[in-house]
C-alpha cells in the first residue's frame, strides 16, 4: 500500500527527515515511537502534501500514485487522512457541513455524484453513536470551545465518515483520559479493514494497549532506527529512547 | 505562505471575475458636462417638479459650494473633479411606464442581471419564491416599477421619488431631508441639489407589507455620477422589508455614486434595510471603479420602533458609508450588520452610528470586515449614549479576517456615555486567515478555492443569516465571487 524510499524532508532549510524507509501494506496498523524532535510530526505533514515541508530526495508511493506530485486535497482524494495531533478550530462552520463539504469534494474528484443529505445524516449519526458523541456538537462551529479529548473524537468522526485508505494519526492519545482514549481506540479499531492501512504517530505505549499494531518502529534523528513487533514497544516503555537517539546520532 | 502567495495571486485575476461589468448600448440623453446651477435647474425641470423642490435643491447647491470634502476618513484618492461629470443620464423616454414600452435593449439588460422586472417572474432555481416587488433605477431614472397595483391595495406606496413628487408631494415635502439634513455632509448636500431618481416608500399605519421591496442601481453610462435618493416612511406598527442591489459596467475612470436613504419610524414601525453592494471596484491595479460615498440613516421617531440595517459591501473602488440609527423613541432599537469584503487596492470605511436619545434604547452592531491583497478595510463607529438615554444598552462586536500579507485592517469605534445607565459592551478581533486552517480543511479533500470559501463563510454566517433568504444565498455567491482566487 505505502512505500517510502529513502526520504529527506527540509522544513525552514534545515533537514528533518533524513533517509527514511518504510514498507506499509494494505491491512496492517504500524506504529511509529519515536522521542521528540525525531521528526515524527514532520513525516505526517510531509505525507499529508503540507506546504512548506520540502521533499529533496527520495519518494513516497501509495498504490502506485506518486504522493509527492499531489497538493493536499488530491492526496485526501487518493484516500489519505490526517488525524491532527493539534485539530484546528473552524468558527462558523457546523462539523456537519465542514464533513459533508469534505466527502463531497473527495467524491467529485472520482467523478462520483454528492451524497444526499438524508444518507448522509443517517450515516453521521451511525458514526456519532458509535464514538459516543452528543449529535447536537456536530451542529456546532467546528471544534470551536470543544475540549482537547472532544477534538480528537471528531478526528475519528471524520476518518470514519471519510472512509481513508491510509489513516494516519498524529498523537492521537495526547489530551485523552482514560476513557475518552478506549473510546476512541475502539472507533480506530472498528475501522480497520484488509484494504485499509494506518500509521500510528505516538511517543507513548499507552496507546497501542489499545490499538495493537503489527509492527514498530522507532524512528530518531529523521530515519527509522529499528523495526520489530509489539513487543518493542513495551521495550521502549521499559528503557526510553536514549538509546536509539544515541544511536542516531 | 505559499498557500497565502497563491491566495493573493488568485485575488489579483479578481478584476475578471466582475460579472456585472458589461456594457448596455441604448440612446441616452445628457445633462452637460459640469455642475452649475443651471444643471440644477435641468434636472428639475427633467423632472417636471414643483417650484418648492427646485428651491430646496438650488438652496442645498448654495450651502454645497461653500463646504468642503471631509478627509476624515482613512481613504486615499486624487482630488475629485466635480466639473467633469454629468449629473444627468437617462434612456430616451419620459420616465417609468408600462413595461411593454420599455426599451428591450433594457429589459435584456435586467435579465441578464438576474433582477425580475416581470412580474409573472421569480427568482430564477427557488422554488415557491415569494414575490418581490422591483423598482429598477438605470443611471438617472427609474425605467419600471412593479407590484405597484397590488401594493396599493394594501395602501402601500411604492414608487420612483420623482413619481412621488408629482403624485404624492405632501407626503415627500414633510419627511424629505428631515432625517439627514441638506447640510448633513458634503456629500449628502450634493446629493440634495442633483439627485435625479431613487425610491420612495410609505406604509400606512398598522400595515405589514405583504411583499419585500427592493431597489435595483444601474450605473451605464460613462462619465456620470449616479445621485439616488431614497425615502422610506413607516407609519404607526406598519412593517417592511427592503433590499437594495448595485452594479455598474467595469471602466477605466472611476465615477461617484453620492446617495442618501433616509427611513422614517413611528411607533411599533418596523424596517429591516438590506444592501447588497457590487460596483465596480475597479481593475486589480486598482484603475478605475466606483467611488461610493453615501449617507444612510434611519430615525426612530415612535416608541418601540425597530430598524435593522444589513449590507454586504464587496465593490466599489472606494467606500464611505455609515448607516446609522437615530434611537429617539422609548424603547426603540437598532441593528446593524455589516459584511465588508476590500480585495487589490479597494478601500472601505465604513460602519455605523448609534445614537441613543431615548430611554431603553437597544443597538446592536455585528461588524465582519475582510481584507484582501492590498487593501484597506476601516470599521469606524459611534455609540453614544445621551443624558435621557437611561437605560440604554449596545452590543458590539467587530470582527476582522486578513488574507495574505499587503492588506489592512482598521477598527476606529467611538463610545460615549453621557448618562452612568448606559450600558455598552465592545467585543473586536482580528484574525489572519492561516495556512494551518487552510492546510487542515485541504487536508480533508477540499480545494484550495473551496477552503477560502468555506472559512470565510463561517466567519460571515452571522451577518448572512440576517438577509432574507433568498438574497442570503446570492449574497454568499457573491461574497465567493469576491474573494476568488484570493488564495488557490
Amino acid at each position: 500500500m505505502l512505500s517510502i524510499e529513502n526520504l529527506h524532508v527540509t522544513v525552514a532549510e534545515k533537514a528533518i527527515i533524513r533517509g527514511l524507509s518504510l514498507n506499509l501494506p494494505a491491512g496492517e496498523v504500524h506504529a511509529i515511537m519515536g522521542p521528540n524532535g525525531a521528526g515524527k510530526s514532520t513525516l505526517s505533514y510531509t505525507l499529508a502534501g503540507r506546504d512548506g515541508y520540502e521533499v529533496t530526495e527520495g519518494s513516497a508511493v501509495l498504490d502506485g500514485v506518486d504522493l509527492l506530485s499531489l497538493n493536499a486535497s488530491e492526496r485526501a482524494a487518493e484516500g489519505i487522512f490526517l488525524s491532527f495531533q493539534y485539530p484546528l478550530e473552524i468558527p462558523g462552520v457546523p462539523a456537519l457541513t465542514f464533513v459533508r463539504a469534505a466527502l463531497n469534494a473527495q467524491r467529485k474528484s472520482k467523478g462520483e455524484p454528492e451524497i444526499s443529505a438524508p444518507d448522509f445524516l443517517k450515516r453521521a449519526r451511525e458514526v456519532a453513536g458509535s464514538l459516543k458523541m452528543d449529535f447536537e456538537m456536530l451542529r456546532r462551529g467546528l471544534n470551536v470551545g470543544f475540549s482537547g479529548g472532544e477534538k480528537k473524537r471528531m478526528e475519528i468522526f471524520q476518518m470514519a465518515m471519510l472512509q481513508p485508505r491510509l489513516a494516519i494519526l498524529d498523537e492521537t492519545d495526547s489530551g485523552l483520559d482514560i476513557d475518552a482514549l478506549r473510546i476512541v481506540a475502539e472507533g480506530v479499531n472498528a475501522l480497520r479493514a484488509a484494504d485499509r492501512a494506518m500509521l500510528v504517530i505516538t511517543h507513548y505505549q499507552r496507546l497501542l494497549d489499545y490499538i495493537r499494531p503489527d509492527r514498530v518502529h522507532v524512528l530518531a534523528g529523521g530515519k527509522i532506527v529499528a523495526s520489530g513487533g509489539p513487543e518493542l514497544a513495551l521495550e521502549l516503555e521499559r528503557e526510553g529512547y536514549d538509546r536509539y537517539s544515541k544511536a542516531a546520532a | 505562505m505559499a498557500a497565502v502567495k497563491e491566495t493573493v495571486r488568485t485575488v489579483e485575476g479578481l478584476g475578471e471575475g466582475y460579472a456585472h461589468g458589461f456594457v448596455t448600448d441604448i440612446e441616452q440623453e445628457f445633462a452637460p458636462v459640469g455642475l452649475t446651477a443651471d444643471t440644477v435647474r435641468y434636472i428639475s425641470a427633467k423632472k417636471n417638479e414643483p417650484e418648492w423642490m427646485l428651491e430646496w435643491r438650488l438652496a442645498a447647491f448654495e450651502r454645497w459650494l461653500a463646504m468642503d470634502e471631509p478627509d476624515w476618513a482613512k481613504l486615499n484618492f486624487p482630488k475629485i473633479d466635480y466639473q467633469a461629470a454629468r449629473y444627468y443620464a437617462a434612456p430616451k423616454t419620459d420616465g417609468p411606464k408600462s413595461l411593454d414600452e420599455v426599451d428591450p435593449e433594457l429589459l435584456a439588460m435586467y435579465e441578464k442581471l438576474g433582477i425580475p422586472v416581470r412580474e409573472q417572474a421569480v427568482l430564477a432555481g427557488v422554488e415557491g419564491a415569494p414575490k418581490y416587488a422591483v423598482d429598477a433605477v438605470f443611471d438617472s431614472v427609474s425605467v419600471v416599477t412593479t407590484f405597484k397595483a397590488e401594493l396599493a391595495k394594501e395602501g402601500v406606496i411604492f414608487c420612483p421619488i420623482s413619481e412621488a413628487l408629482r403624485d404624492h408631494p405632501e407626503l415627500v415635502r414633510k419627511y424629505l431631508g428631515t432625517v439627514v439634513p441638506v447640510t448633513d455632509n458634503y456629500f449628502a448636500c450634493l446629493n440634495s441639489a442633483v439627485f435625479s431618481d431613487g425610491s420612495f416608500v410609505y406604509v400606512p399605519p398598522g400595515v405589514r407589507c405583504p411583499m419585500e421591496l427592493s431597489t435595483y442601481f444601474r450605473i451605464n453610462a460613462s462619465e456620470t455620477g449616479q445621485f439616488e435618493r431614497t425615502l422610506i416612511v413607516c407609519d404607526k406598527g406598519a412593517y417592511v422589508s427592503y433590499l437594495e442591489g448595485c452594479t455598474a459596467p467595469m471602466r477605466d475612470v472611476n465615477q461617484l455614486h453620492a446617495a442618501v436613504v433616509e427611513l422614517v419610524l413611528m411607533d411599533d414601525a418596523e424596517i429591516k434595510y438590506s444592501t447588497v453592494q457590487n460596483w465596480y471596484p475597479g481593475d486589480k491595479d486598482g484603475k478605475g471603479g466606483i467611488y461610493n460615498f453615501v449617507t444612510k440613516r434611519a430615525d426612530c421617531r415612535g416608541d418601540r420602533s425597530k430598524v435593522s440595517w444589513t449590507q454586504v459591501e464587496t465593490g466599489s473602488a472606494i467606500t464611505w458609508k455609515y448607516p446609522s440609527c437615530v434611537l429617539r423613541g422609548d424603547g426603540s432599537s437598532g441593528e446593524f450588520y455589516s459584511i465588508a469584503i476590500t480585495n487589490n487596492f479597494q478601500q472601505a470605511d465604513t460602519g455605523t452610528k448609534m445614537i441613543h436619545l431615548g430611554a431603553n434604547t437597544k443597538s446592536r452592531i455585528i461588524s465582519k470586515g475582510i481584507s484582501a491583497g492590498h487593501s484597506s478595510n476601516t470599521y469606524r463607529g459611534l455609540v453614544s449614549a445621551h443624558a435621557k438615554a437611561l437605560g440604554a444598552r449596545n452590543f458590539t462586536q467587530c470582527d476582522s479576517l486578513l488574507i495574505g500579507k499587503d492588506c489592512a485592517a482598521h477598527t476606529v469605534p467611538y463610545i460615549e456615555a453621557k448618562n452612568a445607565q448606559s450600558t455598552f459592551e465592545h467585543e473586536a478581533t482580528t484574525t489572519r486567515l492561516s495556512d494551518d486552517q487552510l492546510f487542515y480543511v485541504m487536508q480533508r479533500g477540499l480545494s484550495q478555492e473551496e477552503a477560502v470559501q468555506l472559512l470565510v463563510n463561517g466567519f460571515v454566517k452571522d451577518v448572512l443569516q440576517q438577509l432574507p433568504m433568498e438574497f442570503a444565498v446570492e449574497a454568499q455567491k457573491l461574497v465567493a465571487v469576491s474573494l476568488e482566487g484570493s488564495v488557490g
